[in-house]
């Protein structure tokens, strides 16, 4: 027998669950090598390109492409009109409304697809994009979601006209999309009217958009002789397209190959199908070429989908010390002119009835109002699960304002009102069953690492010395204690355009003892060819470095629902453990046949099948691999594989307490953030580096959004923030440095008891910075400030408070 | 379209012949008429660096430059820094920091590191984030990206000592 | 974002520079490191149909230290920051050109590019104010030379005729302390406000100062007024406030993404007064 490691060092041989293992992805991506969708190019390919509205709300009366056609190099300008006899010139939105690929009659925001040029090259089709005529008749614009409800106010949607049942129940006026609701009104109500304190406030979470670095485009070729489309593209769900492409354009589903190469970022703006991608299938159905179709970031930030853009009203009651008794909350959501939410279709607001936090609230009701505007459509879940940072950020803000009413220290409200460890599994009452957590230690441990209270005193020394003429800056002190809620979904209440939100994993064994392992999810940077290796590895007892992960490609991947909404760790994670789990069950039967005995008498060790009792007896997972291929084994078919569709029980729940620290001058609204200090509990933890690495890049994105990052309209609907000047993206001068944390409460039902990360730095993060800006200013009576704080909101703030003298 | 113009740049140490219209971008004469496609397209106003190429000694954003100015030139791309078995020092250490994610914005990142590591090659930190500030990451929050450009700082120079 | 055609000219000397100018009129604009025009093109709000680089002529390069400084047109911003001599004779330059762009835009923007094409947001321009700058200009007529306060006229109007070349900037070497003080949303960004603050001060006293102000009116902002109220004072909070009102009353900001009129009118002051503090301090 060879001399055999020791169980600590073969464990750490293995680089599985709990290791910062260096990401596999990285040596590819540093030189250069990353294979992007407009890095892809196919003989004789053409180039796509839009024509787009320069109106938000307009009739179109003649669309004139003679002199386009005319330009040589120009193959085709496609419109309505010819994606009409097809039934392609609308399309069905993940939201059960529908959407114009192109315009049909009229557009109803600016940006939107009028005409598609293809062309031989992007600089012919740009310049043919000039040369379409169209002819628009302008009408009133609506971009106030209030003023859309009005009984006069135009009627956005004519093809609508009428319907008064839209796919959410009814619609009660012409703008009107749906009604949501849960929870329990009328004892929601009661508990606030009776309550000893009652806060009420409007809380606005305004629109902005993902803007990932790479903007969204495809390659789709359709091979006219074997009847075969292939389809690259930025997609966060390739087989949801598949299915979508397969449905909309009649070509069976196996004759459709989706392929998602790398992907530059996704942050939900690659979930939806949009109309670029419809019309590069089209235009390569009748070119018989490949057509590649990219965006320009100016088209990605005015058409593209949009994300937050929520309008909600609060009211909490509390008793006089400060124990919350109910919460109301209403939304009024502007949808834009076609409701294409990313959610799970029964979730038309998404998840958003997670709005009550972290805190045990006895009784509780929401409703959501969606409304269509002449702005683009969207609504997806900018890396945060769906409506889940509009939630937190509503009931972080609620209770910053209750604890303003009650003259109460935030921390201490919350603390008083966490739902205890002992409550879980606890059921909100809005209907959630929150899987497991420990807030108080969490929050005690985040106080304590920041040093809660001198900063406090700090503070009032502050404000006194502001006072007194000494300086013009103020101290912010943000908290934040949020509860995600990820993982979509148990296929019994969670789908996605009917197909249930499960995942999917597939691993074979190689005869000499590594790996493959294929996903149905899609990387867009978060590492799963390494995170995907360690689940494994742990399993079966394969070094992660013996097992490569291929997610993207319809081909070949099992069906999955794709990565977003945290998702991929919370269910396809657990597909991974499971089908590993299969690939061990079978391992254990072959290595009984191998060592001669019953199966029950071997025991796990690692990376091997050991002899209960007789340790230098046992088989490793690399011999029983081999035996496998190459021995005939009683009742055991030959080889070494297994699939798993995991379907998961529940959501998982991730929290995290945030504190940030900031300094604002009152006189220019700029602000600095001094400590910004993160604790975040996902569960198991699978790579701690990629944690810390997603934790950083969520919070920049959360410091984005509250600070200054927006999508911002006019009273006509142009859109004001359409280029990387306006729409604001830190660099690494802007951004902070940021102290990371965490604890670790597992998920009682995740197999390795993951609970996913990627978006809790958003969740967390926004209300963090944002009740920074509005605590910097609580000793000066301000109760409620809109988002984005950038300089002259924040310097508006301070004026109206009477603090420029 | 106007003339196409007769094209010489030396990109990566490899000189390279080509046809392009006076308006083409350096950048999609790079990616599409080269195959260089490291550097990548962004933003296309000159404000998120993913096409940052080292032209002449300099960091620019090939997205902003015609290839007609950059007759001529000396270009290092993402692609000439490392070696066919090996990567760079800076390659390496935002490997060992996690100083990417999804990778798109990386060969413009490094490419700038590379040369402001030339012209400082012991920066501070803020130093780092300043000459750093032309490039734009969505998904690290640049902590570890700093770092890693540091890690690297003090690699070169370690090894610049030994070698003397 | 696609560029429309044109025809590309790279002239070696100026006098092919100007000939074009002449054969083309204003179908023809002259590039430098191409930062506002490049990007202007993309976007296709420009169309010159040809394109005269000025990368051939290497006498535009160059900064000459003497009593009077003299910076070639195509000097880039990132020359400026690096030049030993400027930094010695005229610190404010590097200061500002710090403060514009990022990295790689400094390395090809020019000083000639950010002053000739008048964009009211760029800040060499408030800069030549402050300095009292002379701008060199050769057309068919021969050489002039031009005010920097006397050149703008509107945004992207000034006061050079087609047919010319901005081929230097030259301004007596500054005396006593200066700033440059300028608020952005972010790197990469235009000023919300900037201001340029020279002064020179004797025996505890203001002997002259020089105040501009940078996108906050549609052209650069020079403040007579916001000098002489400095001057003569001991540069206290008093003076101080009384030059920021005599600035308030010489600019016109509009309100955009950055801020209502209020707002900016509001920073600018007090921009205005940390430059001026931080110029006192240096004087």
């Amino acid at each position: 027998m060879k001399d055999l490691p020791d169980t600590e060092e073969r464990k750490a041989g293995l680089k599985g669950l709990g290791c910062s293992r260096k990401r596999v992805e990285d040596a590819r991506f540093t030189q250069g090598k990353g294979n992007y969708v407009d890095d892809i190019k196919m003989a004789g390919m053409l180039h796509g390109d839009f024509v787009r509205s320069p109106y938000a709300h307009a009739r179109v009366k003649s669309i004139n492409a003679e002199a386009a056609l005319a330009l040589p190099g120009v193959i085709a300008v496609l419109t309505a009109k010819d994606l009409e006899p097809l039934g392609l010139h609308w399309m069905p939105t993940l939201a059960g409304d529908k959407q114009m690929v192109l315009a049909d009659g009229k557009v109803l925001f600016q940006g939107q697809e009028v005409a598609f040029v293809v062309a031989t090259d992007r600089y012919i089709a740009a310049d043919a994009v000039d040369l379409v005529e169209v002819d628009y008749e302008d009408l009133p614009v609506v971009v106030d979601p209030f003023k859309a409800q009005d009984p006069d106010a135009p009627v956005l949607r004519e093809d609508l006209e009428g319907v008064t049942e839209g796919a959410h129940g009814p619609r009660r006026h012409h703008n009107h999309i749906f009604t949501w609701e849960a929870g329990d009104e009328a004892g929601a109500n009661a508990a606030i009217d009776g309550a000893e304190v009652v806060a009420e406030e409007t809380i606005y979470y305004h629109r902005t958009h993902p803007c990932p670095l790479e903007t969204c485009g495809c390659v789709a070729s359709m091979d006219k002789v074997n009847g075969k489309l292939t389809l690259y593209g930025t997609f966060q769900a390739p087989h949801v397209v598949r299915t979508v492409a397969s449905l909309l354009s009649g070509i069976d589903e196996h004759n459709i190959r989706v392929v998602s190469p790398d992907i530059g970022g996704g942050f939900g703006n690659k979930v939806g199908v949009y109309p670029g991608y419809v019309c590069s299938i089209v235009a390569t159905i009748v070119t018989g070429k490949p057509v590649k179709w990219v965006e320009d970031r100016m088209e990605n930030l005015m058409a593209t989908a949009f994300a937050r853009d929520y309008w909600m009203t609060g009211r909490i009651g509390a008793t006089k010390d400060g124990r919350i008794t109910g919460l109301h909350a209403h939304v009024t959501a502007d949808h834009g002119a076609f409701d294409a939410c990313a959610d799970p279709t029964k979730f038309p607001a998404g998840f958003f009835h997670i709005c009550t936090g972290s805190y045990d609230i006895p009784a509780a009701y929401c409703a959501v109002d969606g409304i269509y505007t002449n702005k683009a459509p969207g609504g997806v879940a900018y890396r945060c699960s769906f409506r889940v940072t509009e939630a937190a950020y509503f009931i972080e803000r609620m209770i910053e304002v209750l604890a303003i009413k009650l003259g109460m220290d935030a921390a201490e409200l919350r603390a008083k009102n966490f739902i205890r460890k002992e409550q879980f599994p606890y059921t909100s009452a809005l209907g959630w069953e929150y899987d497991s957590g420990d807030y108080h230690t969490a929050w005690d441990k985040a106080l304590k690492a920041v040093g809660y209270e001198a900063l406090r005193k700090e503070q009032a020394e502050r404000v006194e010395a502001f006072k007194r003429g000494e300086t013009r800056k103020l101290l912010g002190i943000g908290l934040t204690h949020f509860t995600e809620i990820v993982g979509a979904g148990p296929v019994k209440n969670c789908d996605i355009l009917g197909m249930g939100m499960f995942d999917s994993c597939e691993i074979r064994i190689h005869p000499t003892g590594s790996a493959i392992a294929r996903l149905g999810t899609i990387s867009q940077g978060q590492g799963h060819a390494t995170t995907f290796a360690q689940i494994l590895a742990s399993e079966i007892g394969i070094s992660a470095d013996k097992i490569t992960v291929e997610e993207g490609d319809t081909d070949t991947a099992p069906y999955g629902l794709g990565t977003y909404g945290s998702r991929s760790t919370p269910v396809a994670g657990a597909a991974t453990a499971m089908a590993g789990r299969k690939i061990r069950a079978k391992a254990q039967m072959i290595a009984a046949y191998l060592l001669e005995v019953h199966d029950d008498d071997l025991e796990w060790d690692i990376d091997r099948f050991v002899v209960k009792g007789a340790p230098e007896r046992f088989k490793t997972m690399a011999e029983i691999a081999y035996a496998s291929y190459n021995q005939a084994i009683p009742g055991v078919e030959p080889g070494l594989e297994a699939v798993s569709y995991y379907d998961p029980p529940n959501m998982t729940y991730p929290f995290g307490a945030y504190i940030c620290v900031m300094e604002i001058d009152v006189d220019t609204g700029e602000h600095e953030i001094r400590q910004f200090y993160a604790l975040d509990d996902c569960g198991t933890r699978i790579n701690p580096m990629i944690i810390e690495g997603q934790v950083h890049g969520g919070l920049t994105e959360a410091l984005a959004i509250a600070m200054g990052q927006e999508i911002a309209y006019d009273d006509i609907g142009n859109v004001k923030t359409g280029t990387l000047m306006d729409f604001f993206l830190p660099t690494a001068w802007e951004t902070p440095h940021y102290t990371t944390d965490h604890t670790e409460t597992p998920s009682p039902h995740h197999p390795i008891g993951a609970k996913g990360v990627g978006e809790s730095p958003n969740v967390g993060g926004v209300p963090a910075f944002s009740n920074a800006v509005h605590d910097a200013f609580r000793a000066f009576g301000l109760t409620q400030t809109h988002m984005p704080h950038d300089h002259w909101r924040i310097w508006k703030t301070a004026r109206d408070l009477g603090l420029h003298g | 379209m106007s003339d196409k113009m007769h094209l010489k740049l030396t990109v990566n140490g490899e000189a390279h012949e080509t046809l392009a219209e006076p308006r083409e971008l350096l950048i999609h004469v790079l990616r599409e008429q080269l195959g260089i496609t490291g550097p990548h397209i962004g933003c296309e106003t000159s404000h998120c660096g993913a096409c940052t190429v080292d032209m002449g000694g300099k960091s620019v954003k090939a997205c902003t430059v015609f290839a007609a100015q950059a007759q001529g030139a000396e270009i290092t791309t993402v692609e000439g820094l490392g070696a066919p078995d090996g990567l760079h020092v800076l390659q390496e250490m935002f490997r060992e920091h996690h100083g990417l994610q999804c990778g798109f914005c990386t060969p413009g990142m490094i490419t700038r590191a590379w040369r402001l590591l030339q012209d400082n090659p012991s920066p501070t930190e803020e130093e780092v984030r300043f000459g750093m500030s032309g490039n734009l990451c969505r998904c690290t929050g640049y902590q570890n990206i700093v770092k890693a450009i540091l890690a690297a700082a003090d690699q070169m120079n370690a090894m610049k000592e030994a070698a003397e | 974002m696609i560029p429309s055609t044109f025809e590309y000219h790279r002239p070696d000397d100026l006098a092919a520079v100007i000939a074009l100018l002449q054969e083309h009129g204003d179908e023809a604009r002259v590039v430098a490191g191409g930062h506002s025009l490049i990007p202007m093109m993309k976007l296709r709000m420009a169309d010159p149909a040809h394109l005269i680089d000025l990368q051939g002529l290497s006498d535009l390069k160059g900064i000459e230290i003497g009593d009077v400084i003299r910076i070639g047109a195509m000097t880039t911003q990132a020359e400026i920051i690096d030049h030993d001599g400027l930094a010695e004779a005229a610190p404010i330059m590097a200061e500002a050109a710090r403060q514009i762009a990022d990295p790689q835009v400094r390395n090809l923007g020019t000083v000639g590019g950010n002053i000739a094409n008048g964009d009211p947001g760029n800040d060499m321009p408030g800069l030549m104010q402050c300095l009292d700058a002379r701008f060199t200009l050769v057309g068919p007529d021969g050489t002039r030379e031009v005010a920097a306060r006397d050149f703008y006229e509107a945004a992207y109007v000034t006061t050079r005729e087609e047919e010319e070349v901005l081929t230097a900037v030259s301004f007596d070497r500054p005396r006593g302390g200066y700033a440059y003080e300028k608020q952005k949303r972010k790197i990469g960004d235009y000023a919300t406000a900037a201001a340029a603050v020279q002064i020179v001060a004797e025996g505890g006293r203001v002997s002259a100062a020089s105040v501009a102000m940078t996108n906050l009116s549609d052209v650069p902002v020079f403040s007579a007024a916001a000098g002489a109220a400095l001057e003569g004072t001991a540069c206290g909070e008093e003076a101080v406030q009384a030059a920021v009102a005599a600035m308030l009353g010489d600019i016109d900001p509009m309100e955009d993404n950055r801020g209502p009129v209020e707002f900016k009118k509001h920073v600018a002051g007090v921009i205005l007064a940390r430059a001026i503090v931080r110029a006192w301090s240096r004087a």
